[in-house]
């Protein structure tokens, strides 16, 4: 056993993103193996949930926690990898504020089940379906529970720092890691906990280098239905629904440098409450029009309002989830 | 027999219309229902989308707010910000699962207050019929106060 620092990685509801991510910071990796000793990373080496069980509480220096809390499995991982490292990180969107596994939370635990298993597209004709517990002569067999509602990291533990994007962007992810390296040496003190790292402090908006007017538009576009894009000009401005002005920087908005509207995935801008409700404010206010009948007409140029300003924030969003997700009564 | 629902709604005036509107029908003595918390603005379009989801999720079973009549706007125009915004969170709602008829926008003008006074207990009426919203309190943990502070620092 080296005496290395030891670093974990792990992903709970994600789709894999984050861990390429990781890779992605190239030659740094080897700075990563060079000063860390990786202990349990489930997607890069073998390892087994009781290996961290037999560690000692707090021995893992750094945890990369990645995914959100979609099931017991989930959670219960959680709650041990927050025992055993001292230094546990919310990296990711779906970790951080629940991302594309949260929008689940539009919808009751049933209906998610009877879509995947039992609609027109699913070929099941002995109608199977998974239940938590199940006896063979072996005996019984477990899989985790699915919760009802899909919460972020820090709704389930006690988080040290967040790190938000969907994935997190690789140059900032080596400026972390070098950071942590830095610390180690005794160069460099670590944030307050609680802070948000490898990102900005302001807007997409502001790293944005697109030329911003006076924006008052007449209508909203999808971006297939504006061709061309000006490469130059705002794309909100250009009435395409860009995320910007709520998101946070630190992706030097690499969406809006490609074409693309920002969608998001930075999460909330500091001092940011609720992200939807911040990006109601913004796009209310550069709407062209003082008449119920036009202003409707112009939002229809939004078909999913609730889609668009909560894509990646609704886990963590003030009210967190659709009635229909908690209500069985609701509509 | 059980109880009548009482709904809690929580009422978001202006300071240069609809709160004196209020304050008329205080001074009348006109009755309304007393359901409505009111809470002032400086203008309704300072009405952050935040404090309406603020409400809802805190317990509240609809949300009304109030502002000066098109075009009489103290700061000009933002009534019509209001408005916007109003439409657009109206939308939003729907997506979520919420009636749209929990948020309502009036327009009052401060010479308005038998009007503001109909309204409310109309409103108070609306909500009624629609039943309790019961937004769960997750993980029963308040809201950070802080954190909306600083939305408020930085909003002002």
């Amino acid at each position: 056993m080296s005496d290395k620092p030891k670093f974990a990685m792990y992903w709970a509801a994600s789709c894999g993103g984050c861990e390429i991510a990781v890779l992605n910071i190239h030659e740094k990796i080897l700075d990563v193996d060079a000063n860390f000793d990786v202990v349990f990373w489930p997607v890069a080496m073998d390892a087994k949930y009781k290996d961290v069980e037999e560690m000692e509480d707090g021995s893992i220096l750094l945890t990369l926690f990645n995914g959100s809390m979609r099931n017991q499995e989930n959670e219960k991982i959680a709650h041990l990898l927050r025992r055993k490292s001292k230094i546990l990180v919310s990296f990711g969107s779906c970790a951080t504020e629940g991302c594309i596994p949260g929008l689940a939370n539009l919808f009751p635990v049933s209906e998610i089940f009877d879509v995947a298993y039992h609609t027109a597209s699913t070929d099941n004709p002995d109608n199977i379906h998974p239940v938590p517990s199940f006896e063979v002569p072996e005996g019984t067999l477990t899989i985790p529970i699915m919760n009802p509602t899909v919460k972020t990291l820090a709704q389930v533990v006690d988080v040290d720092y967040f790190m938000p994007g969907c994935p997190p962007e690789s140059h900032q992810i080596a400026a972390v890691v070098d950071l942590v390296i830095q610390v180690l040496q005794g160069k460099a003190q670590l944030p307050p906990k609680g802070s948000v790292i490898g990102a900005g402090q302001s807007t997409v908006c502001d790293e944005c280098p697109r030329t911003r007017n006076v924006k008052l538009i007449k209508a909203f576009h999808r971006i297939q239905e504006v061709a061309p894009l000006d490469p130059a000009l705002c794309i909100l401005e250009q009435g395409v629904p860009c995320n910007g002005p709520a998101t946070r920087s630190g992706c030097m908005a690499r969406c809006p440098q490609a074409g693309a509207q920002c969608i998001g995935c930075y999460g909330p801008a500091e001092g940011v409450v609720d992200y939807g409700a911040r990006l109601i404010t913004a796009f209310a206010s550069i709407i062209d029009a003082r008449e119920p009948a036009e202003i409707e007409s112009i939002l229809d140029g939004i078909p999913d309002p609730t889609g668009q300003f909560y894509r990646f924030n609704l886990a963590d969003s003030l009210l967190r989830a659709g009635r229909s997700n908690w209500d069985k009564d609701g509509h | 027999m059980s109880e009548q629902f009482e709904p809690v709604i929580v009422g978001f005036t202006c300071n240069w219309c609809s709160y004196r509107a209020a304050d008329t029908a205080g001074t009348a003595r006109v009755k309304y229902a007393p359901n409505v918390r009111l809470i002032r603005l400086m203008c309704s379009g300072r009405l952050d989308p935040t404090f309406v989801m603020k409400a809802l999720a805190g317990g509240a079973d609809g949300v009304l707010i109030t502002g000066c009549h098109p075009g009489d706007c103290h700061y000009i125009d933002q009534n019509y910000k209001a408005l916007r915004r109003f439409l657009l969170l109206r939308r939003t709602f729907t997506g979520l699962g919420i009636e749209p008829g929990r948020i309502k926008l009036i327009w009052a003008s401060a010479a308005e207050g038998m009007r503001l006074a109909h309204e409310i207990t109309q409103f108070v009426e609306e909500i009624r019929t629609l039943g309790p919203l019961n937004w769960p309190k997750w993980n029963e943990q308040p809201i950070e106060v802080e954190a909306l502070d600083e939305a408020v620092k930085e909003t002002a």
